[in-house]
């Protein structure tokens, strides 16, 4: 027990070592690459290697802390309790602020340790430079854990039992939410160090796209899943019922997952092209910048301010002053040094070129839209002193319009051409698939009826880009060009593969938000046992309510049996909790899915004797929402596998033997 | 060096500039729309049988009355009890409704720290504070003596809430 005794100490002292080691990498691979000093640039690798390591000792140390419930910690203290389930003891360790940032710094690390081990194909100076940056960022977060939310503060006395962790957080979704997150929000930190790393050489040519890129499809996707389990949760957890609510933490989120994906598409013109570098790297810059907005913004309480108890102001200026320093500093770096950058290969408005030209306008003005949308309070309350907010109109207002035309659009860009293409030709090749899509809305609208134009353009839009996207496939390998098919599938590079996978699971995801939207069924009932309620054909009937014991609550079940035409589905159990530390009740929903529908209901508290208040919900293609999601990691994933991104590709060995990369020319097409 | 570089730089230092204001409002001043208007309808049960429940019409019998939201789960109700004892002791009516909890925590709650309240309402299922607009608990409403509500306390009554806002807003009406 000697270990659990010091190990806040241990893991303190670790964390302050961490912070004497960044501060190292930050400035002297810096100043050995503006002098071309090899062995100051040499540096940069083993320090950035030691500092995962002491990061990861100081949050072993927390995690141990929570295991044994130390309660002489602060933060554990305030946040665990013996009685809570081991799971939830660990993930109590990034539940809250103070854990959660030391969790930011060890991802981090582990990136930055990343860079150095596996971006051995880097010219010297390029990835001195980066890790410098990266350290500079580390700096920053670690001042301000050790200086406004040291994880490691002592209580004294110590206290006898924990606050225990929020019940809504006590869940299998939210466990794993944040560290999604961040893996994806602090992944965007190595899209960022490249980017004023290149601003500093005045350098950027299709190599330094072709080294951002699996680092930023890789935070892509870790964020894209981070998301999706933050939405998932609210799904199911919350017991609304719905999946998206524009509050401000989800829209934090959102925004550095619109400018990365438009960032993963600008990088590729970078590449191939030589084009758009000032563009790509200003995008770099804010998509990270995003991320730390979104930190900012959670834990400021700046727009959350409501309740303004857990908020400390102190962190708050902090954080703001970090992020003028660094989104400040970067913005001002690209603003001089823009310029230097050579404009590149021309090309036509119809092309390839033109086309992710387009999707990177309606996507930075979506995140751009989701900004002032969550901002607007703010604005409002600073120059008029008046309160307001913008909710779900406004977002829903402006995002369709600026959705709908990418959405089409994405059908058509992937065949045309670079430089420039034939719309008229690319549209002809798709010309099934707009019959398709034609013929399956004429179908759902005759056969099913009533469907609201907004709910028909989804549709539309939905089928569309499920069908041109497999009809692009179908094109790319040939499937009418005869003998061969298969070599040629085989042949097709991974990252056109995981294009179309991204490109398809973004369909079946409209598919779902269309059908939730348009044909979702809700019933507030309040029902005694052995009734019946009847919503969209299938009946739900009570058949018993009875409470049930847990680790640390206790519930009351309700039991539906649901059927269709007398025939049994399914049986759903939802449950309303009463957690005892904290003191807290939460609804979790019972939700059985379909491959059609979820069947979805809550059992809320007594309304009389007897009788209970419930809502049973019909939420069809529900599933196809996070399936889509899914396929669209999925694409993300794959195309990471392409041997052009693979990290640390051969054909790029030769770069390391020239120390001076600046003085190469620039590539040109 | 064109002047459009500089476009992103001045964007973010305009938002900058925007949350460092945003830093130093008083997060606690978010006005109700119900601030000047009448009191929602209601009527809620008793806690249990040592006190009287509370309805609309308790607060428009012609005097100042304190209206606050509390349960016991809610660590800051904790904090801010003192202070609502020292509006009883000042000879204020005071009036509860608990949200969102059992009357057996809640009253353990008023035996242990002590209960400045006359009449409690329990709102078991929230509906009432929806309608009385109340983000989260604690909240403090002052209802003048027609039923209409004329100030809104969001989050914990900190003692300088008490000294700087609460009481001196309270002299001002009754004089």
């Amino acid at each position: 027990m000697m270990i659990a005794t010091f190990a806040p100490e241990i893991g303190h002292f670790a964390l302050v070592l961490t912070l004497a080691l960044a501060l190292l990498q930050a400035t002297l691979p810096l100043y050995g690459a503006a002098r071309n000093n090899t062995a100051l640039m040499a540096l940069a690798r083993p320090l950035a290697v030691t500092q995962v390591l002491f990061v990861a000792i100081s949050f072993a140390a927390l995690t141990i802390a929570y295991i044994v419930s130390d309660f002489s910690l602060t933060v554990v203290a305030s946040n665990s309790h013996t009685a809570k389930p081991m799971l939830y003891k660990i993930s109590g360790v990034w539940g809250n602020h103070e854990g959660s940032l030391l969790l930011w710094i060890l991802i981090l690390a582990v990136f930055g340790a990343a860079v150095a081990l596996f971006g051995r194909m880097l010219p010297m100076p390029f990835r001195a430079r980066a890790l410098a940056v990266q350290a500079m960022i580390t700096v920053g977060f670690l001042l301000f854990t050790l200086l406004t939310s040291n994880p490691f503060d002592r209580l004294d006395p110590a206290a006898v039992e924990g606050i225990g962790l929020n019940p809504l957080l006590q869940d299998p979704g939210l466990a794993f939410h944040p560290p999604f997150l961040y893996l994806g929000y602090v992944g965007f930190s190595i899209a960022f160090s490249f980017a004023i790393a290149a601003l500093i050489e005045g350098k950027v040519d299709p190599a330094w796209a072709r080294w951002v890129r699996p680092w930023t499809l890789m935070a892509w996707v870790f964020l894209t899943i981070g998301i999706a389990l933050g939405s998932w949760w609210a799904y199911y957890e919350l017991g609304w019922g719905g999946w998206w609510f524009w509050d401000p933490v989800e829209n934090a989120s959102f925004m550095p997952w619109l400018a990365g994906t438009a960032l993963l598409h600008s990088a590729i013109v970078v590449e191939k092209r030589d084009s758009l570098k000032s563009w790509t790297i200003l995008l770099a810059i804010i998509t990270f910048s995003f991320s730390l907005l979104g930190t900012f913004l959670v834990r400021s309480g700046v727009l959350t301010s409501v309740h303004a108890f857990a908020t400390d102001p102190a962190r708050g200026v902090f954080i703001l002053a970090f992020l003028i320093v660094v989104v400040g500093g970067s913005l001002a770096l690209y603003a001089f040094r823009a310029n230097s950058l050579t404009p590149g290969g021309l090309f036509e408005p119809i092309s390839r070129e033109g086309a992710l030209i387009l999707n990177n306008l309606l996507l930075s003005t979506a995140a751009v839209t989701v900004l002032i949308g969550t901002l607007y309070p703010l604005f409002l309350d600073v120059v008029t002193g008046e309160k307001g907010t913008v909710g779900p109109p406004y977002f829903n207002g402006v995002f369709i319009p600026l959705m709908a035309p990418l959405i089409a659009a994405m059908g058509i860009g992937p065949l045309l051409t670079w430089k420039r293409a034939d719309l008229k030709a690319a549209f002809q090749r798709l010309i099934a698939v707009a019959i398709i899509t034609v013929v399956v809305l004429l179908v759902l609208m005759i056969w099913i009826g009533g469907v609201s134009p907004l709910a028909a353009l989804g549709f539309a839009l939905g089928v569309w880009l499920v069908a041109a996207s497999i009809g692009e496939w179908m094109i790319r390998v040939g499937v009418r060009d005869g003998a061969g098919l298969w070599g040629r599938i085989r042949r097709l590079p991974r990252a056109h593969w995981g294009m179309t996978l991204a490109h398809l699971g973004l369909g079946v995801f409209v598919l779902g938000v269309a059908g939730v939207g348009a044909w979702e069924d809700e019933r507030l009932a309040v029902m005694k046992v052995g009734e019946s309620q009847t919503i969209s054909g299938y009946t739900f009937t009570l058949t018993d309510v009875k409470p049930v014991p847990g680790p640390n609550y206790t519930a009351l079940q309700g039991v539906f049996t649901v059927t269709d035409n007398a025939k049994q589905i399914a049986i759903l159990r939802p449950e309303s909790r009463t957690y005892v530390n904290p003191p807290m009740a939460t609804t979790e929903a019972a939700i059985y899915p379909m491959a059609l529908r979820d069947l979805y209901a809550v059992i809320g508290e007594s309304a009389a004797p007897g009788a209970w208040s419930v809502r049973l919900y019909i939420k069809p293609l529900q599933g196809w929402l996070w399936i889509g999601v899914l396929i669209m990691a999925l694409g993300g994933v794959v195309s990471l596998t392409d041997r052009r991104y693979r990290i640390g590709a051969p054909q790029r060995r030769s770069m390391i033997k020239d120390p001076t990369p600046s003085a190469q020319p620039v590539a040109s097409e | 060096m064109p002047v459009r570089f500089f476009i992103p730089l001045l964007a973010f230092l305009s938002i900058a500039i925007a949350l460092g204001v945003g830093l130093f409002l008083k997060p606690a001043e978010v006005p109700s729309a119900l601030v000047g208007k009448a009191a929602p309808e209601f009527q809620l049960p008793a806690l249990d049988n040592q006190v009287k429940g509370l309805s609309r019409d308790d607060l428009a019998k012609g005097q100042v009355t304190i209206v606050n939201f509390f349960a016991s789960w809610c660590a800051p109700c904790r904090v801010e009890h003192p202070q609502l004892i020292a509006l009883r002791d000042a000879g204020y009516a005071v009036h509860a409704v608990v949200h969102k909890d059992t009357p057996k925590n809640a009253r353990q709650f008023l035996d242990k720290l002590g209960n400045p309240f006359q009449l409690i309402g329990t709102d078991n299922d929230g509906r009432v504070s929806i309608d009385w607009g109340v983000y989260g608990v604690p909240e403090t409403f002052i209802i003048d003596g027609n039923g209409n509500i004329i100030y809104r306390h969001v989050g914990a009554i900190m003692p300088d809430d008490l000294t700087e806002k609460i009481l001196p807003f309270l002299a001002k009406v009754q004089s």
